[in-house]
């Protein structure tokens, strides 16, 4: 594709976008549990969780990508268990391993707004809820879901941005494969590396501006709403 | 139909506070007041016996319902009880409407749930139903948790302290439309309160609850004859009088006990014939004839039933008035003895002042 006189190829950017949308899929639904569950301990346990929701945040993202390429290797127990479910192929350098990749790095950021989100409803309004005879459940998506609505939504931009613009782990776990496991960020790597400076400066642009218009829009729901963030 | 009961023994560790109930039976009829300082286990007692506290350990039966029986409790959403919250705990996310419509829905079937518009009007929630719950004063909050808990049609209403966060007129006006309500509706209520004055105007019987425990169940009457009751702890000794109110005159209106008159401030607001004035027992003076030059109004006839020796010099007369209700009066030993007061002796109570039990 033509873009500003230049020969550039899209895929990776297609690409990037379909795991980010994946990747948020997967935590909103395996976070938010996480997240309620953690919003209602209160013991050793939480701090313990806690950090361990947080150790993406730390962590060189090759260390994080090293060590889900030991775990996910086409030979390691994890790879073996699926198989037992008719999985085919592997799970490194594949479009399923960028995902696996990609939602363990970005959970903080979904786990994080939602917790805080959590904590922030006060629990007589649940007592309230059970006194008017809602179950666990239906408390949860009737109270907790609407009066977290933003939480919800600055976790849901911020892992998918966030997922956007990894580049360790995608590259530990994904590899570079054209048309298979090349992101965005590793594109501009590549440009770079072969000296392509036009087609780095316009994928940069346009991370950049995606990047600022995503910060813009969780800032401005924070300081509207009062949205805590991390 | 037979009075409910709700028995138990109930257990209830959080941090380092412990409730420990020991057996108890409380007949639910009228209002029952859970009376006591702040931390000696009213409201965990309230959330242990709703089922809203997980952590609640032994037995609780209403009649022939099992709630709690060791760690296996009924859930809270099927115990037939309505709760109101000391801040009302309103949806803020939902209109008034919806809040009142929440559980509604979610009654079982066999409920017939057609009295919305009647509970609406009584708690004089109607003309807000449209409003977002955020605009509501205090008062208004908590009329419509009332209503929201009498749409629940409950057997049993609990009410955890629904006027600690409101003004002296909301509160007034709350324990009118409490009193209105229980009368009407004839559902019985378990309230908590710290303070006296709301025990002496609402109770029909008091759990005293002391240091996690519940001390002892005493009907209003019984509380209010035993000059050591922790009823009397900040005020000193109070005397409740029941009378009918009658005509105004001069700016005073008439309070009728019996064939005695008491004159008190008009009360305007007041619909009903029945109230209940309390007197500080430190606000009554005896004499031994009838005073006829003095400031104050109310002289009542008394016979005196018995001295109680009280510290710092001081005594504590019971007084019989004629229509069998009772008066402290405390006064010095001094007078007491200047005045020969003695059981029996037929005394003039002079009244300063006379409070509507709040």
């Amino acid at each position: 594709m033509m873009l500003f006189g230049s020969e550039i190829n899209l895929q990776p950017v297609w690409l990037t976008l379909e795991v980010a949308t994946y990747t948020m899929v997967i935590l909103m639904l395996i976070g938010t549990p996480l997240a309620w569950k953690m919003a209602k301990m209160d013991s050793s346990t939480k701090v313990l969780l806690e950090a361990l929701v947080a150790l993406p945040l730390v962590l060189p993202p090759t260390v994080l990508g090293f060590y889900l390429l030991i775990v996910m290797n086409p030979n390691g127990p994890i790879t073996e268990f699926l198989r037992l479910f008719g999985f085919e192929g592997q799970l490194t350098f594949s479009k399923t391993g960028l995902v696996i990749g990609s939602v363990f790095y970005s959970l903080p950021f979904a786990v994080q707004p939602l917790m805080h989100a959590f904590e922030s409803i006060p629990s007589r309004l649940l007592d309230a809820a059970a006194t008017l005879r809602a179950n666990a459940l239906d408390r949860f998506f009737t109270i907790v879901v609407p009066l977290s609505q933003r939480g919800f939504l600055v976790a849901a931009t911020l892992t998918f941005a966030h997922t956007v613009g990894e580049f360790g782990v995608v590259l530990m776990v994904g590899g570079n494969i054209p048309g298979e496991t090349r992101m965005v960020s590793i594109d501009i790597f590549d440009h770079v590396e072969s000296l392509e400076y036009t087609q780095a400066h316009i994928l940069s642009a346009l991370m950049l501006m995606f990047s600022f218009l995503v910060l813009l829009l969780v800032y401005s729901l924070n300081r509207r709403f009062g949205v805590k963030v991390g | 139909m037979t009075a409910l009961h709700l028995r138990g023994n109930l257990q209830l560790k959080r941090g380092q506070f412990e409730l420990n109930t020991g057996a108890f039976d409380i007949p639910l009829v009228g209002i029952t007041v859970l009376f006591g300082r702040s931390g000696s286990g009213k409201s965990s007692l309230l959330r242990a016996m709703s089922g809203l506290d997980q952590h609640t350990r032994g037995q609780l039966q209403m009649n022939q319902q099992i709630w709690q029986k060791g760690a296996k409790s009924l859930a809270t959403s099927k115990r037939d009880i309505g709760f109101v919250f000391q801040d009302a705990a309103l949806f803020p996310h939902m209109t008034v409407r919806q809040n009142l419509r929440y559980g509604v829905k979610r009654l079982p079937n066999q409920l017939v749930k057609g009295h919305f518009n009647e509970t609406v009007d009584q708690v004089g929630v109607a003309n807000l139903l449209d409003r977002s719950v955020e605009t509501l004063s205090g008062g208004e909050k908590q009329r419509v948790a009332i209503a929201r808990a009498l749409l629940m049609q409950p057997k049993l209403l609990m009410m955890d302290e629904p006027l600690s966060a409101l003004d002296w007129r909301a509160k007034a006006e709350i324990l009118t439309l409490i009193e209105s309500v229980v009368k009407v509706t004839q559902i019985p209520v378990l309230y908590i309160t710290h303070a006296p004055a709301e025990v002496e105007r609402l109770a029909d019987r008091i759990i005293f609850m002391d240091q996690g425990r519940i001390d002892r169940i005493e009907t209003l009457k019984q509380a209010l004859s035993n000059p050591d009751s922790p009823l009397f702890d900040d005020q000193g000794v109070v005397s409740v009088l029941e009378g009918q109110l009658g005509s105004s005159e001069n700016g005073l209106q008439r309070l009728q006990l019996g064939t005695q008159t008491l004159w008190i401030s008009p009360l305007q607001t007041l619909p009903k014939q029945t109230v209940r004035i309390r007197v500080l027992a430190r606000d009554v003076s005896l004499a031994l004839s009838d005073p006829t030059d003095l400031s104050i109004v109310n002289h009542l006839e008394v016979t005196i039933a018995e001295l109680i020796p009280q510290p710092d010099f001081r005594v504590l007369v019971r007084l019989n008035l004629p229509c069998g209700q009772f008066l402290f009066a405390e006064v010095t030993e001094h007078s007491a003895k200047r005045l020969k007061l003695c059981p029996g002796l037929r005394v003039f109570a002079l009244i300063k002042s006379v409070v509507l039990a709040e």
